[in-house]
């Protein structure tokens, strides 16, 4: 049942950045921007973490996760350590994807060559 | 008048592969996870870290293959939105700038497209996080 949840929930995440893209007529960039910044917000409504319950992977993989882990380690850390945490929680959910982001694609670029 | 003249989109073949493709990569997700949660010990929060490192890892491989940016014209969104896409913008932005040094090519450029996401996604996060830990001190 969870792979029904996480296609449907995947799906309709990246069918709304379809849309923004060619409906919205906004740049991809754009189209991401939104996205990022929606999950952070739906986070703070406490919205998200009941769709990663339904969804899993549908809403851990789309970019909107990226939102949610930030604003979530900042709210994590604002819980333990007050506002200062604020600050110093963004990037602590998160660094998986980022770090594993900038380590490969680093070895990319020594590896591959450009292609047309 | 220039209405006219902008090509029309087909929206609907669009959307349907946006919702497919990004429904197929979410699904492919939620079962690396699941092979974390049995083989790595991974409880079910804790295992989206390592499956979005492997996804990422997967996106990273087939950029430098020239394979994920054909496959990425013809789906779209449903390969951009996913964290594979992310990936994607960044290892492409640095095999493109490899020519120009390790330094002000590659480190320079990694972020030149994925560092919108990166920057408002912060400063959202901050705001949002930032209002959530005062209110209940203000309302009390």
């Amino acid at each position: 049942m969870i792979y029904v949840w996480a296609f449907v929930v995947g799906g309709l995440i990246c069918l709304v950045g379809q849309l923004l893209m060619d409906v919205g007529r906004l740049t991809p960039a754009h189209a991401m921007t939104v996205l990022v910044v929606s999950g952070a917000i739906l986070d703070g409504l406490n919205l998200y973490d009941p769709l990663i319950r339904l969804a899993g992977a549908g809403a851990t993989v789309p970019i909107t996760s990226f939102g949610h882990a930030l604003t979530h380690g900042a709210l994590m850390e604002a819980r333990q350590h007050g506002i200062v945490g604020v600050i110093t929680g963004i990037f602590e959910v998160t660094s998986a994807g980022i770090s594993s982001a900038i380590v490969f694609s680093f070895l990319a670029a020594l590896l591959f060559k450009p292609k047309g | 008048m220039v209405k006219q003249h902008r090509p029309p989109r087909p929206l609907v073949r669009n959307a349907v592969r946006a919702f497919a493709v990004g429904g197929l990569v979410c699904d492919l997700g939620q079962w690396i996870q699941s092979l974390y949660m049995r083989w790595g010990g991974f409880d079910r929060e804790a295992a989206a870290n390592p499956t979005a490192a492997t996804l990422v890892f997967a996106a990273v491989l087939l950029t430098g293959l020239g394979v994920y940016d054909r496959f990425a014209q013809w789906a779209g969104a449903g390969l951009a939105v996913p964290v594979t896409g992310f990936a994607n913008a960044m290892s492409a932005s640095a095999i493109e700038a490899r020519s120009e040094g390790l330094v002000l090519g590659v480190g320079a450029n990694m972020f030149k497209m994925a560092g919108p996401v990166i920057v408002f996604g912060v400063v959202a996060a901050f705001f949002v996080a930032l209002i959530r830990a005062v209110l209940p001190r203000l309302i009390g």
